[in-house]
């Protein structure tokens, strides 16, 4: 694990942010931090960060209590970023970079390498003022990750990026995974949850409710619903199959508790040509929906 | 390592501010003035020297040719009726004609000056006196006093302020220089108090509507990043006084240099003309100069001391004052929205200068005391009440206290500070920000 949260607990004057909060991140692995807004992840993206404190609980970074020196090993992209913008770009990466700990002539030869791989390498003395919005997102990707940090923080990384540079930030954040860094997402955006995260972990209102691998969490919500296209007439009623619905050779189906799909297979071919038999994968976006609602209903 | 982090921050700020241009412009503009205002009355007092021209009518006849010698004008006897010369006297190349009854001892109103243009004041007094003299002079033979007698009655009261030290050490001050140079360093430090505060504010205020502020203190401390700015803008500050000296010096001297070839010309040349009469005239009014007279205060005075103490007064005093704005700043979005708080700072410094006025008129009072021992206002008063001299114990005493004074207000500020800088979208409050005084972690 790169980084353990354990039951950390913090309170501002009026509401309980995060309530016995406990995560385990693995190490190089995308880590989906998922929940509603106000939930709570700024909050622990923050305590994480050293920003605030907790008022109660313990972070261990590596295998050790987290404390200031780990933070040049972790690198972090706000939701809400951005830059000085009277400085030129190469001044303020520079400058982002030594107060990460990086050396002067180390930062200098690391920026270099990332304006040639983000084809920007003319950019190095325009003031921030005279960039476009997406230019500043690369700018601000580049001071997160010079220094190559062991914790890679994203929050709503892909907000405001337009599909290209989306693009290229999800190949980079895939190579950078790839080199044994561990990136921990914020996000509310499903999509990019399914496509990229190895773990996930959804907090509702201050508590987790819901964390596991990626493919876990998806086989406890499946419904054992199946989706099938054929040719022929289905009939009506099936021994232990429910018919959820059906619509011009095609059709939606449950299988009921104990009954397998090869049992399932053998009797529907011997009423049509079956022609397509598909499980039905809940989608994040309703596993959040139906997690969500059921602990507001629970509260 | 931490250290490291707060140079590179002080760097920053330092660099960015002395590169830009306001920074150059006020740091130039300021010995710039300075020189004019100090050249300007040297340069109109050579202007002065061209000598005018005078025809005079003396139908009293007390006047003889070696009663009107004067630098500055050349008085030409004529003769015929007034009303005609007054006509005349332009047309022969005259600046003013001046025409002088025969019963001028008895009625010296019936003295006239006539001119073709507006006669300058200067030319005008210079006539007068010459003709009040002759006509005193007169009076006095008339009534059995000795003119002798008369000039020996003449006292010039320049009185010498001296100062005395407990330890019966005489220092000789003039307090009206004294009383220029507490002037120039009070406007100073209310000036630069509320420059670079307000400049720390504005740096607070740029990085949290830029929301680059996440970024920097997810690298270091919320006190790293204020400490590691107010240190930098302050060093700004100071680089700007060490400016200001070194070019004022500088430009002041190059045009003494300039000009006081020229002053020692025009007096060789008075010389000549006047045959050594009145040699002491140009040097007794340089004496007079308030230039001078700063000069002299200077001399009577401790300068290392006074600056030493000035650059501790703006220091400590700025790190006072910029703290408390940078603590508003961090609770507001925008500069404007910042009005609302600024005031709370600024009455201190305003009073301070207001204070400052009595501190100069009477620096020993009750008043000038007290206004010296509190932090708030001690920076500006002190530094007024230092020139006319002040006891050791007390500036120690006011040192120490604006010591404590900063270490109470940035610990203060601090609390607020970490607190603002991540605070979005609320409307602040007095009471809101009571309550961040007392937030954890």
């Amino acid at each position: 694990m790169i980084l353990s949260v354990r039951q950390v607990v913090k309170k501002y004057s009026d509401h309980l942010a995060l309530d016995h909060i406990d995560l385990e991140i693995p190490r190089a692995k995308i880590f989906g931090l998922l929940g509603p807004n106000g939930a709570g992840k700024t909050s622990l993206i923050r305590i994480i960060n050293q920003i605030t404190a907790p008022d109660s609980g313990q972070i261990i970074f590596d295998g050790e209590p987290l404390s200031a020196k780990h933070v040049d090993q972790i690198g972090y992209l706000p939701e809400e970023r951005g830059l000085y913008k009277k400085m030129k770009v190469g001044d303020q990466l520079l400058y982002l970079a030594q107060l990460k700990g990086m050396s002067k002539s180390e930062a200098i030869s690391k920026l270099k390498d990332w304006f040639i791989r983000l084809d920007i390498k003319d950019w190095w003395n325009k003031p921030v003022d005279d960039l476009s919005k997406g230019m500043q997102q690369k700018t601000q990707f580049i001071a997160t990750v010079v220094h190559e940090p062991k914790l890679l923080i994203l929050d709503e990384p892909f907000s405001g990026f337009d599909p290209i540079n989306a693009n290229m930030l999800k190949d980079e954040i895939l190579s950078i995974k790839e080199r044994g860094t561990t990136i921990l997402f914020s996000t509310h955006r499903m999509e990019t949850v399914e496509e990229l995260c190895d773990d996930i972990a959804l907090i509702n209102q201050s508590r987790v409710v819901l964390a596991g691998e990626k493919v876990e969490v998806q086989n406890r919500y499946k419904q054992n619903t199946f989706k099938i296209r054929y040719l022929g007439n289905l009939p009506l009623e099936l021994k232990g199959i429910e018919i959820l619905s059906v619509n011009d050779q095609s059709a939606t189906l449950k299988l009921a508790v104990g009954v397998s799909s090869n049992q399932a297979i053998s009797q529907i071919i011997s009423h049509v040509d079956l022609l397509e038999f598909q499980e039905i994968i809940p989608s994040f976006n309703d596993i959040f929906i139906q997690v969500v609602n059921e602990t507001n209903a629970y509260e | 390592m931490h250290m490291n982090k707060i140079l590179l921050i002080i760097q920053r700020e330092y660099i960015t501010r002395v590169l830009k241009k306001s920074f150059w412009i006020s740091s130039l503009l300021a010995p710039v003035l300075i020189t004019v205002i100090y050249a300007i009355p040297i340069w109109l007092a050579m202007k002065d020297k061209e000598v005018k021209r005078v025809e005079i009518l003396d139908l009293s006849g007390l006047w003889k040719q070696s009663d009107l010698e004067d630098k500055e004008v050349e008085f030409v006897f004529t003769a015929g009726k007034e009303q005609e010369l007054k006509m005349s006297f332009a047309s022969k190349g005259y600046d003013a004609f001046v025409s002088i009854p025969e019963d001028v001892l008895t009625n010296p109103k019936g003295v006239h000056i006539y001119s073709a243009k507006n006669i300058g004041m200067s030319l005008k007094e210079s006539i007068e006196k010459i003709i009040q003299n002759k006509v005193r002079h007169e009076l006095l033979l008339k009534s059995g006093i000795s003119p002798q007698i008369y000039e020996s009655t003449q006292v010039d009261i320049d009185s010498k302020t001296i100062t005395v030290s407990t330890d019966g050490q005489e220092t000789r001050s003039s307090s009206g220089g004294a009383m220029i140079l507490a002037g120039i360093m009070g406007i100073v430090l209310y000036f630069t108090l509320l420059n670079y505060g307000s400049q720390v504010m504005n740096g607070v205020i740029e990085e949290k509507s830029s929301r680059i502020i996440e970024v920097i203190i997810s690298s270091v401390k919320p006190y790293q990043l204020l400490l590691g700015k107010i240190i930098g803008v302050g060093l700004v500050g100071l680089t700007q006084f060490l400016l200001w000296i070194v070019l004022t010096i500088g430009l002041t001297q190059i045009t003494s240099k300039f000009y006081g070839e020229k002053v020692k010309n025009n007096i060789t040349q008075i010389k000549k003309i006047d045959s050594g009469k009145q040699s002491n005239i140009s040097s007794k009014s340089e004496e007079e100069s308030p230039m001078s007279e700063v000069t002299k205060v200077l001399e009577s005075t401790n300068i290392p001391m006074i600056i030493a103490a000035f650059l501790f007064y703006f220091f400590v005093g700025y790190m006072l004052y910029s703290s408390l704005f940078a603590a508003i700043g961090s609770a507001v979005e925008s500069a404007t929205e910042a009005q609302q708080f600024t005031f709370i700072v600024m009455i201190p410094i305003i009073l301070s200068f207001l204070m400052a006025q009595y501190t100069m008129q009477d620096p020993d009072s009750t008043i000038a005391f007290w206004a010296s021992m509190i932090p708030f206002t001690s920076p500006i008063n002190m530094m007024v009440r230092l020139p006319y001299g002040v006891p050791a114990w007390e500036l120690i005493l006011s040192m120490t206290l604006l010591v404590l004074g900063f270490l109470g207000c940035s610990w203060l500020s601090a609390r607020i500070y970490r607190v603002g800088i991540l605070m979005y979208g609320k409307k602040v409050t007095w009471k809101e920000l009571g309550k961040w005084l007392f937030y954890k972690g």
